[in-house]
């Protein structure tokens, strides 16, 4: 069980990180992205816009925490 | 820029900055211990890695690619963004930079503590820590390597790019001797992070439904324009001033 918790945090940090926010904010963008392009909307404005709004977002969270 | 040249550069700077740490840990533990059993544990954990790229590379051609871009486009990100944002934040001065003379210190200082670990020749904790050290830094390429090569159908130059990138720090490892504390590691670490993220927007967006515009000539605008939020967010930090907390240097 140690090893199975041990194996699944490994991988939660591999891919997630420190910032769960980010991985969520990136399945919401891809989401909108979808949703955008399937309207028949242009759609390549989301995720450039998104990346730099999810990372401004986790480095103003790190500002405030050492405040 | 090509995407081709984009692609060959993500995985060998990926490849040169994290085997420069494997480096420092395998020096640490020989210099102390004795080479043997440490060379040993790298042929094994490279063993390793090898059958990993050589299982999965030729698996994901097998995958539809609008799924494969899809999936490995947003696992792009996420880990893209992590090496970005931890990149942004040493720049910033809010994260200690990573030094390969400390590491090799502490590495030192840890083996020369360890007990002796001796059985039918082998030195087990050099061989133990050399193979997870080699192992874990190279688990980061071999995604990268089997990552890129797959989606855009071009392993061999990711697996090209990894082993020219391995070939040059083992060449320089020998050379010096010791930890290669002048390569520009944390630089690096902030080109790789803008060009996984690139490619993750580029691919996440494609499975998505995006036509970009230009088709791949969106590569490099992407790459620009995430280049100038990385530093703009980076000079935001710098303006302030962080008290850096000890052992962040990871």
């Amino acid at each position: 069980m140690r090893q199975l918790s041990a194996f699944a945090a490994f991988w939660w940090d591999f891919v997630v990180g420190d910032d769960w926010r980010v991985a969520a904010g990136i399945v919401g963008a891809l989401g909108l992205s979808a949703l955008v392009a399937h309207h028949g909307f242009p759609a390549w404005w989301v995720l450039p816009a998104a990346v730099a709004l999810v990372l401004a977002g986790s480095i103003a969270r790190v500002v405030r925490a050492r405040r | 820029m090509s995407a081709v040249t984009i692609l060959f550069l993500a995985a060998f700077l990926a490849c040169l900055v994290e085997m420069v740490e494997a480096l420092t840990i395998v020096l640490a533990v020989g210099v102390v211990r004795g080479w043997r059993s440490p060379l040993m544990g790298v042929g094994a954990a490279v063993g390793v890695l090898a059958v990993i790229v050589a299982v999965l590379g030729p698996a994901l051609r097998l995958v539809p690619v609008d799924t494969l871009r899809l999936v490995v486009g947003a696992l792009l990100l996420a880990f893209g963004l992590q090496w970005l944002r931890k990149a942004i934040l040493r720049a910033g001065g809010c994260k200690a930079l990573h030094d390969e003379e400390e590491a090799f210190r502490e590495g030192r200082a840890e083996a020369e503590a360890a007990g002796p670990a001796r059985h039918q020749g082998i030195d087990w904790y050099s061989f133990t820590v050399a193979f997870k050290g080699v192992l874990l830094e190279g688990l980061e390429v071999a995604f990268i390597v089997v990552t890129f090569g797959g989606t855009q159908r071009r392993l061999d130059v990711t697996v090209v790019a990894a082993a020219l990138a391995l070939v040059v720090v083992l060449a320089a490892g020998l050379v010096i001797r010791a930890p290669l504390a002048r390569v520009p590691e944390n630089t690096i670490k902030f080109v790789v992070g803008l060009l996984l993220t690139t490619f993750g927007v580029f691919w996440a967006g494609e499975g998505t439904g995006v036509n970009w515009p230009g088709s791949d000539l969106a590569l490099p605008v992407i790459l620009a324009f995430l280049a100038v939020v990385a530093a703009l967010l980076t000079r935001w930090l710098r303006d302030r001033e962080y008290p850096l907390q000890p052992g962040a240097a990871a």
